[in-house]
């Protein structure tokens, strides 16, 4: 297959052994009539038109200078927390609008002033440059071409079959060295994806769940059905305080440990196995999203959907969290809650699938 | 019975029912409430009930039933409480127009007096809710925004947008801006989770934390500036990537035009 | 020290004629040592053609440098740390919340640095109308055929410009640790995961273990203010040098050929023109950023992975990517202990294959064509109908996915459901680019008609006159022969032709399944549908010197 094409099958080239304004228009209607003459502007033939542009220029220049000085003077005299009402923007800072306004009415006249002075008192003749073709001729190709090999045979490299294959080696293995030193970039994921904070809840040491609001621990009836409560770890072995806003690790173990608490009539809920990890109707479900982890708690309490804010997706929360729009692909993980001697809701184990966007590795 | 059911289309039983009602919370409250004040109280509540009922029965029966009792048209209204009449009728929500995903806001039609007879009556049918005092939904403390900002970004920001400028749920239905919102009625629906809204009861938000949101939800969705200049709607990206075309790259393509054009040659003018 | 006087040699005259004034010999002085009188020879006055569309890439240029001096700023006062802080600053309503050194510090260049919430401003709006720029700027090289030979390379380095911006700006927004920029990294987590075998891996390193961890705004800042524009910088350098060393493109007409260039010359209309627009884009950008905000971080909060506020989008350039992500189906495979999450693979797969699409073109076409000449003279987009409606099926099938991205905003204020936006995506995806495409090229075979209409018979006058017998007939004037050349100068090329099927020895030709598909391409872009034949000067000689009117 060659992606040759003779050339009388390409079309004509435009201009092709022509040179501008050499065709007579006789024959051919279409031929180039070549560069048209230059018409002079108003300011090319009128002194005054020209005077008049250059003190325009002039004024463009000085209206950026007074720019300027605005810009400094907002600079140190406006306080930087005054917000003022300019309409039809709004309640703004005033000295980012006035540092704003200045810069850019600085920068604008300064490029007006040279735009202007291009267009109306610089030559405006146009002017033909020849192009050149970006190939080189047949005598220079031939003469690199012969230079390289000159340089080639001189090295070897073909001949020196050893050299070459080993010096192929080890630059194929060099990188190596790069890649290898990125391991050190963050620990190797072992199975910690599939599993929360709650891990540590057992029937003989189960964990509180606590309010994230109120930082309290909760009991069945202070839900409502129709309501919506977010829930966090409470004391656990390692960690006796619960889990705090201050813990250093706060933020990688609320991104898989986050709840959100529902309470749907046990007669609507419609999976007998998510009625059995909830506490009578008291539903906790994970709030990470099974698509790529958004908070999910867009929860509508007369359709018991949750709604993902990002994309979409949309789970229905009485129907074990099944996936019934949208783009995840998998149901949020609910976690088994009951409630202790003194009434207060707890969790005894772990989540029942692994939280968050699917992994290679997950495996339920 | 038989006989009874039988006759329960009279045109007089809604109001043999309704004395019974009556007759029975007399008897309730006889029986129950604190004597000397509650008489005075009661009195004044029974005539503001009467007087509910009334502007129940041509303003919301037609949905929800003479006695609230709900029909294929409108949920009941036993036990929705008078915070969920005040907040409802008080936004305009209710009576509602016409059927659609979600009832909208809109101009309300009863007086603040009509809406509190219309809460009383609705209050009257079964314990709910409580419209709010304004020392409840008026928090005191100075920091009550900065903690309300955080539990509004727990609690509402995902269906209210960060600044409160609403959002979009499933099938057509949305989360309302709460620009201008009443804080009563920021209040309220933290309390009765009107239409598709969770609520936010006291056991699980308390009053404190409900003051602080509506303290949040009034300085961010009212008050707040824009130091930046145009809100462009507190949207996030979508909006700003679509200044940035029309007016940004606009305005750079204007410009441009005038930079390359040709000036006018001096025969044209 | 013997050698004092006999030692001392007079320097040998200079050759070089002595400089009239002391800016000469300061020329002479860098010439001596860098050679700038060789250099500016050829381009001190070189010549450039003026035409608004080829003043797209100078927005993308002076965005670009913008970007760079805001940028530079913004880091003397920016923390890239993730260590967290109880703020306690000037903006009252985050007083007492927990947050990130990097968010604080954002804060603090928004509050307390003053005309720091300008250039912050003006460094993100400048990074929106950038990649806009780069945007219009490259589909204006795409429907003028401008990246014919010799420019495929620089297509490819503008694209590889555009691909690259695209992250910048994506690690710039992630930059801040809001919970707008948090919701982002989330994401990009959940997508890295849904990479099969190494994706988990590949997070935990990216992530220095569990997401969000701390590492990651330092990664993040190192990449976007060193990596990713240091490559980019060197591209553009690339970039630049060959738009002047092919010479610039330009529009057909009068006197102007495949072997010129008709414009002004660089020194001193080109100096004024382009260098003023510089100030005249960094002064837009400087006035857009004193009157409408971006990206409000205070108004977010600080990063929670438990917080999220809805209208959590990308910026603009990465909105077909998450209209993409959004409209995807939720596919996910689960076998041998394995998951493979193709919701998100997918999309992610063909994130850069519907820009790699664009980026390839070039490539095709001179494939379809076999045309190995250089090209100077651009299309007009109407003489390249299906280049044209290629075109405009990409865009919109970008403007779907874009339109995908922001579903939840257009149901909120359009008063649709999002659910039957999704809908409309999903199936529009496939449907809405193939009417495009043939809308598009239609249009084009109309204008065609158009200008061998007007070509052939003229441009009408609105001058009605009466005949004798009673017909009124409008006086068309015909065009002078500078628009006649301009209309028909274009170029066009046949169809290839599939060799005989037998050979001069009827011995049966075996024709590959690639020069058959060649061939029909070739049609479909050439042949009789595909564009229309364009009058010729016979044709023209015919109408115009017979018989009076028409």
């Amino acid at each position: 297959m060659s992606q040759d094409m003779s050339d009388d099958k390409l079309p004509q080239a435009h201009g092709a052994g022509e040179g501008h304004g050499e065709v007579a228009a006789a024959d051919n209607p279409f031929a180039d009539p070549g560069l048209p003459p230059h018409e002079p502007r108003r300011t090319d033939i009128d002194e005054r038109a020209a005077k008049r542009a250059e003190r325009q220029v002039s004024l463009l220049f000085i209206v950026s200078m007074l720019a300027t000085v605005g810009f400094i003077a907002s600079y140190v005299a406006i306080d930087p927390a005054k917000i003022v009402y300019i309409f039809p923007l709004g309640h703004i800072s005033a000295l980012n609008f006035a540092l704003g306004m200045t810069l850019g009415v600085a920068l604008f006249c300064i490029g007006a002033g040279a735009v202007h002075w291009a267009r109306t008192l610089m030559s405006d003749v146009e002017l033909p440059a020849e192009r050149h073709p970006i190939e080189a001729d047949d005598e220079v190709r031939a003469d690199v071409i012969q230079q390289f090999k000159t340089g080639a045979g001189e090295s070897g490299f073909g001949r020196r079959k050893m050299i070459r294959n080993t010096l192929i080696g080890s630059m194929a293995l060099v990188p190596l060295s790069g890649v290898v030193l990125l391991r050190d970039l963050g620990p190797l994921p072992g199975t910690s994806l599939d599993t929360t904070a709650w891990k540590e809840a057992t029937p003989t040491t189960p964990i509180r769940l606590i309010n994230v609001n109120t930082n309290l621990p909760m009991k069945a009836e202070d839900i409502a059905v129709g309501s919506l409560t977010f829930a966090k770890p409470g004391p656990s072995a390692l960690r006796p305080d619960g889990l705090q806003e201050s813990d250093e690790d706060f933020q990688q173990v609320i991104a898989k440990s986050a709840l959100m608490l529902i309470r749907i009539q046990p007669s609507d809920i419609k999976d007998a196995k998510s009625a059995a990890l909830g506490f009578e109707g008291v539903l906790a479900y994970s709030k990470i999203c099974t698509h790529v982890g958004c908070p999910i708690s867009l929860y509508e309490q007369q359709t018991h959907h949750a709604l993902c804010p990002c994309h979409q997706s949309t789970f229905d929360l009485s129907d074990g969290a099944r996936v019934i729009f949208g783009p995840a692909g998998h149901p949020l993980p609910q976690l088994k809650i009951t409630t202790d001697a003194s009434g207060y809701l707890i969790a005894t184990q772990d989540f029942d699938l692994p939280v968050g966007p699917s992994f290679w590795e997950r495996n339920a | 019975m038989k006989k009874l059911s039988a006759r329960r289309r009279h045109p007089l039983a809604a109001l043999v029912v309704l004395l019974f009602a009556l007759v029975a919370s007399g008897g309730l409250y006889a029986a129950f409430a604190p004597a000397e004040k509650a008489q005075a109280d009661s009195s004044a509540q029974s005539l503001a009930i009467d007087e509910g009922k009334r502007l129940f029965a041509v303003g919301c029966s037609s949905c929800h039933g003479l006695n609230g009792q709900g029909s294929s048209m409108g949920p009941s209204l036993v036990g929705v409480g008078s915070a969920a009449v005040d907040f409802q009728v008080g936004t305009g929500r209710m009576p509602a127009q016409q059927p659609g995903a979600q009832v909208p806001r809109k101009k309300g039609i009863y007086s603040q007096a009509e809406i509190d007879q219309l809460a009383a009556f609705v209050a009257s049918l079964g314990p709910g809710p409580v419209t709010p005092t304004q020392e409840q939904y008026t928090a005191t403390e100075t920091d009550a925004i900065s903690k309300g900002g955080e539990l509004f970004r727990t609690n509402c920001s995902q269906c209210h947008n960060f600044a409160g400028a609403g959002g979009a749920l499933t099938q057509g239905k949305f989360a309302p801006s709460l620009e201008n919102v009443d804080p009563k009625h920021i209040y309220e629906a933290m309390q009765t989770g009107p239409q598709n809204m969770p609520s936010f009861p006291d056991t699980t938000m308390p009053e404190k934390q409900k003051q602080e949101i509506v303290a949040f939800v009034r300085y961010q969705a009212n008050e707040a500036p824009n130091p930046g200049g145009l809100s462009l709607g507190s949207l996030g990206p979508v909006t700003e990537g679509l200044f940035g075309w029309i007016f940004g790259l606009g305005v750079l393509i204007a410009v441009a035009i005038w930079v390359a054009a040709h000036t006018t040659k001096a025969k044209k003018s | 020290m013997s050698s004092s006087a006999s030692a001392k040699t007079a320097a040998p005259a200079s050759t070089r004629a002595k400089p009239a004034n002391k800016a000469e010999a300061a020329a002479d002085y860098l010439d001596g040592r860098l050679g700038i009188y060789s250099l500016a020879k050829s381009n001190l006055r070189k010549i450039f053609p003026d035409h608004w569309s080829f003043m797209l890439g100078e927005i993308c240029l002076y965005t670009f440098i913008i970007i760079i001096l805001t940028g530079v700023y913004l880091t003397l006062f920016f923390k890239p740390s993730m260590g967290e802080v109880v703020y306690n600053g000037s903006y009252a309503p985050l007083n007492g919340i927990r947050m990130s050194e990097a968010y604080a510090s954002t804060l603090n260049i928004s509050f307390e640095v003053r005309g720091g919430l300008l250039i912050r401003q003006i460094h993100h709006w400048a990074a929106i109308v950038f990649v806009a720029a780069m945007f219009v700027h490259m589909m204006r090289v795409f429907f003028t055929g401008a990246f014919r030979k010799p420019r495929e390379i620089n297509w490819i380095f503008g694209f590889l410009l555009l691909f690259l911006g695209f992250f910048d700006g994506f690690l710039g927004y992630s930059l801040p640790d809001d919970l707008l920029s948090g919701t982002g990294i989330r994401f990009m987590e959940g997508a890295i995961l849904a990479v099969p075998l190494v994706g988990t891996y590949i997070s935990f390193f990216l992530f220095g273990g569990e997401f969000p961890g701390t590492d990651i705004v330092p990664r993040f800042f190192t990449i976007h203010v060193l990596l990713i524009p240091g490559v980019m910088l060197g591209l553009l350098v690339a970039h630049l040098i060959l738009v002047f060393y092919h010479k610039h493109t330009q529009w057909a007409g009068p006197g102007r050929t495949e072997k010129n260039v008709v414009g002004m010359p660089l020194m001193p209309v080109y100096m004024a023109k382009a260098g003023g627009f510089f100030f005249l884009v960094f002064g837009i950008i400087a006035a857009m950023s004193a009157i409408a905000s971006v990206n409000p971080v205070w108004a977010y909060g600080p990063y929670r992975p438990d917080q999220v506020s809805t209208d959590a989008q990308p910026d603009w350039y990465m909105g077909f990517a998450e209209g993409l992500i959004r409209v995807m189906p939720g596919w996910e495979i689960r076998a041998w202990g394995h998951t493979l999450n193709l919701g998100v693979f997918i999309p992610l797969m063909l994130f850069p294959l519907v820009l790699v699409l664009i980026a390839v073109y070039p490539f095709i076409e001179s494939w379809i064509t076999g045309d190995k000449r250089e090209h100077h003279i651009l299309d007009r987009p109407r003489n390249a109908p299906v280049r044209t409606a290629l075109g405009a099926a990409w865009i919109s099938l970008y403007l779907v996915l874009l339109s995908g991205g922001g579903n939840d905003l257009i149901a909120t204020h359009f008063h649709l459901s999002l659910n039957d936006i999704t809908y409309f995506v999903r199936a529009g995806s496939f449907i809405v680019p193939v009417i495009t495409y043939f809308v598009t090229k239609r249009w084009c075979l109309g204008l065609q008609r158009r200008d061998k209409e007007k070509v052939l018979h003229g441009r009408e006058t609105g001058v009605i006159k009466r005949l004798p017998h009673g017909e009124f007939i409008e006086v068309h004037a015909q065009l002078p022969q500078d628009k006649l050349h301009t209309l028909t100068s274009h170029e066009q090329y046949e169809p290839v032709e599939l060799p005989a099927e037998v050979d001069e020895n009827g011995v049966a030709r075996k024709v590959g399944l690639l020069t058959k598909t060649r061939a029909k391409l070739s049609e479909g872009y050439f042949g009789e549908h595909g564009q229309i034949t364009k009058p010729t000067a016979e044709e023209h000689h015919e109408i115009t010197s017979g018989h009076g009117h028409h």
